[in-house]
């Protein structure tokens, strides 16, 4: 039977291509991780952690601004979108069917597709046009702008998660619905409210060009919230793109200390799910 | 040309859990063989033995012997690929290809063996559906998705599909659990028809389906085969209490 | 109406909580609908300015004002295309190996790694083409490219390193998560009966995913392959860091290039009245193309998710009829 070993051999060929896709992709992203730690973990240490960039040509010079301007934006970011999100998903969970619900799901369909770049250009126009400076507000509502979506989709799916029977109980013992929500839904879902959250955080950590776009970079600490601010993303982006070497350097720091941050944040989240998912 | 199918001494393991225990079970050409026994018993697993389905999950471990015909097919160099080619399988729930038209899912297996192609193809096609007694339902619809047809058609479209390849035995894992009466009855028809060519073995859940159809009768309990015969012997007089019981409803 | 529901409101308890929760659902209405509208007004000047000459000139100056938007445009579709002409075969072998053929012991944590790898940032992804990447490319596959192929149009060089295709590798990269991810969702949907259906006919393991996983899952795929393309068309940092900005119709894929969205990046900072607007423009000329592209791809996905295509009413149909209590005893 010849055509029985062709068959054979054409699914082998065909099997191994996949295998040698799934090894070179597994590679070349490993790789990625490989180098970020290799060419960071030398610039990393102390005071690159806590202090001022210095000019060029001076040694030493840190991400301290940095860091506190990334932390602090994404801390609005998440201050505004957070409550803003879930009170959206509650309004999704307990009345799904509304006209309301329907658009409001298409809308943050939308945003979630909405290029990063277009959500700056957005609080660009809104906020830095019209108030004629970039400051470290209109970073916070350009993250929160990225972060509503997610935590919107991620809560609206937690709280459906939690039984109906569950919530009929409760309105029959008498609790109002918002009692219900309140002090029902809402503490059942946390974890995985959490979980949404985290990544979320771990989106907007990320983002160079809202910010970029909004609270531009700075040399100097953040002092209050209208002024411009240094992030990780823009300044690894800057030292990128300048010709220094030791500048280089320090970019490969700053990116070492944001990938591990955002893994950390990613993995935390997924070890979450897989410890609640082993409970039930 | 129809096989029977001899089961010796067959003890399967999922992981540390051993689900069949020292089975032997013989069945006959030309006679349907029923397995009959409560949920979780093993009786699906004995059944996807035979065409060794289990390969697919890494974590089974089968000892023993199936022989169907002369062949030991659990012997490790059996291709399962050329032995599920002569084992027709019906599954519990009716599962065509749903990308596929009731044609072409009769023809998926043809077509995957090179069996035949063009006229032949269409004439082997007519002929696995007559015999399925689905073709007057369907002939004037051969190029609408398979999936479009009633829960019952469906199943009978599976069994088509596995006569098309021109197997030595049936294998059906309660074709009939997901179907409404009448359709259970027309399946019930066809098995009987499908005895005067194949060897068959049918799992059920339904004893009055196994009295009706089947020549023998296996009862199946915890993982063993508490007793196998004619079924209508057992179903005057089960020979083991544990039969009598559940064949009385008073288990499972 | 309001008269015979009054009397229940109070007792009830719910206070503002319901008119709080609709408020922050009308607001991602407003905001999602403000971007649209706030991006086509900063736009406008632009169009009024040029019109539909805007997308059929190639001419971007802004010591002359004037501008068209045919090399970003080219720049942004050249790029995207590259890269998921590189992404989309590898990505679907790769999702392929992780839902059927690789051991399971493999398949978690090999799932697990690339799925995190779609949360590493872009400026990274920017920073790892812009060190390691371009360097190693304008030596190596750039270099061989120049000396072999450099004969044609496509390939001349010089190789630079940064440039259209290392743009397109860099940004295969950031999309292979997406692709990997999501065509691995939408293959691990396909239900095991219809696998087990076709192995018992015979089939080999290949013939099956051939003929049973790829077809039944082909349009989620496409979903997942189209979700990759638009995140690459809307890639902003990390294309501008290695495309070489500049801002013509490329010669060759070796030379420097510009997409809407690095230009946008480029010039902002410096932008303003009919330059600023121009680049508005632009943006909502992507805006555009992203949106289209990610709709579909959503529909797509969720289409296959919810079940094999047109088999929705046997679904339901199923559900109206209990399976057990008509097979069993009676």
């Amino acid at each position: 039977m010849a055509t029985k070993k062709m068959r054979k051999a054409t699914g082998s060929l065909l099997e191994f291509a996949c295998l040698l896709s799934a090894l070179l992709v597994l590679l070349a992203l490993c790789l990625i991780l490989y180098y970020i730690f290799r060419r960071g973990i030398g610039a990393i240490n102390i005071p690159f952690l806590i202090s001022l960039p210095t000019p060029v040509g001076e040694p030493g010079g840190g991400i301290g601004n940095a860091l506190i301007g990334s932390a602090l934006m994404v801390a609005l970011g998440s201050l505004l979108a957070i409550p803003f999100g879930i009170a959206a998903a509650i309004y999704l969970d307990q009345n799904p069917r509304t006209r309301l619900a329907a658009a409001t799901r298409f809308a943050n369909r939308v945003l979630t597709g909405v290029p990063s770049l277009i959500i700056g250009l957005f609080v660009f126009t809104v906020l830095v046009l019209r108030t004629g400076n970039y400051s470290a507000l209109a970073g916070g509502i350009a993250l929160a702008v990225m972060m509503i979506p997610v935590i919107t989709l991620s809560a609206e799916e937690m709280l459906r998660l939690v039984p109906g029977s569950l919530r009929e109980a409760s309105l029959a013992l008498g609790a109002s619905k918002k009692q219900t929500v309140l002090m029902l839904i809402l503490p059942a879902a946390t974890g995985g409210l959490v979980v949404g959250i985290m990544l979320a955080v771990a989106l907007a950590a990320g983002q160079t060009a809202p910010v970029l776009l909004t609270a531009l970079t700075s040399r100097f600490w953040l002092e209050n919230l209208n002024q411009t601010s240094a992030s990780l993303p823009v300044l690894i982006y800057n030292y990128a793109s300048s010709p220094f070497p030791d500048w280089q350097e320090q970019a490969w720091g700053a990116a070492l200390v944001l990938v591990a941050t955002i893994l950390i944040l990613n993995v935390t989240a997924q070890l979450f799910v897989v410890l609640r998912n082993r409970r039930h | 040309m129809t096989q029977s199918i001899a089961v010796e001494n067959l003890s399967v393991w999922f992981g540390r859990h051993q689900v069949l225990k020292n089975v032997s079970l013989h069945a006959r050409p030309k006679e349907v063989t029923a397995l009959i026994g409560p949920s979780g018993c093993g009786k699906t697993t004995l059944l996807r033995c035979i065409n060794r389905l289990h390969d697919l999950y890494s974590n089974a471990t089968i000892h023993g012997k199936i022989t169907v015909g002369t062949q030991n097919i659990l012997d490790a160099n059996v291709d399962p690929v050329e032995l599920r080619r002569r084992v027709g399988m019906i599954f519990q729930k009716p599962n065509p290809f749903p990308h596929l038209s009731i044609f072409e899912n009769v023809a998926a297996g043809l077509r995957l063996h090179g069996l035949a192609c063009g006229r032949a193809a269409t004439e082997r096609v007519e002929a696995c559906l007559r015999k399925a007694a689905l073709w007057e339902e369907v002939k004037d619809s051969l190029n609408r998705p398979g999936i479009m047809l009633s829960g019952g058609q469906q199943q009978r479209l599976c069994i088509a599909r596995a006569l098309a390849i021109e197997p030595t035995v049936f294998l059906m894992d309660e074709p009939c659990a997901s179907l409404d009466p009448v359709s259970t009855m027309r399946i019930e028809e066809l098995i009987k028809e499908l005895r005067e060519d194949y060897t068959v073995i049918i799992v059920t859940h339904n004893m009055q389906q196994a009295a009706r159809i089947s020549q023998q009768t296996a009862f199946v309990l915890n993982g063993e085969l508490v007793e196998a015969g004619p079924t209508a012997e057992m179903f005057i007089a089960a020979k083991d209490d544990r039969t009598e019981a559940y064949l009385t409803g008073q288990m499972g | 109406m309001a008269a015979t529901e009054q009397p229940t409101r109070p007792q009830n308890g719910e206070g503002v909580f319901p008119y709080f929760t609709a408020a922050a659902a009308v607001l991602i209405l407003l905001l999602t609908g403000s971007i649209l509208l706030v991006v086509l007004w900063g736009a406008w000047p632009a169009w009024q300015a040029f019109g539909p000459a805007f997308l059929t000139t190639s001419i971007w100056d802004p010591v002359q004002n004037l501008y068209g938007a045919i090399p970003a445009v080219f720049g942004t579709l050249i790029t995207s295309l590259l890269a998921l002409a590189l992404a989309g075969p590898l990505g679907i072998g790769t999702a392929i190996f992780l839902s059927e053929l690789a051991p399971p012991w493999l398949k978690k944590p090999a799932s697990f790694t690339v799925e995190l790898l779609a949360a590493v940032p872009s400026v990274v992804f920017g920073l790892w083409g812009l060190f390691v990447l371009a360097p190693w490319f304008r030596v190596g596959p750039g270099q061989f490219l120049e000396d072999n192929l450099g004969f044609l149009p496509l390939f001349q060089g010089p190789s630079l390193g940064i440039g259209v295709l290392t743009a397109g590798l860099v940004l295969a990269m950031m999309i292979l998560p997406t692709i990997t991810a999501i065509s691995r969702e939408v293959i691990r949907a396909v239900p095991q009966e219809l696998r087990e259906a076709m192995f018992a006919l015979g089939s080999t393991r290949w013939e099956m995913i051939a003929k049973v996983v790829l077809p039944t899952s082909k349009v989620g795929i496409t979903g997942a392959l189209l979700l990759g393309l638009g995140r690459s068309l809307g890639e902003a940092i990390a294309v501008t860091m290695v495309i070489g900005n500049a801002n013509l119709i490329p010669a060759s894929l070796l030379a420097p290039a510009q997409t809407i969205a690095s230009l946008i990046v480029n010039e902002f900072p410096e932008a303003f009245d009919l330059q600023l607007s121009a680049l508005l423009l632009l943006g909502l000329l992507l805006f555009i193309i992203t949106l289209a592209v990610n709709m579909v791809a959503v529909w797509l996905v969720h289409r296959t998710a919810q079940g094999i295509p047109s088999s929705k009413e046997k679904r339901r149909g199923k559900k109206l009829t209990p399976r057990r209590c008509l097979g069993d005893g009676h």
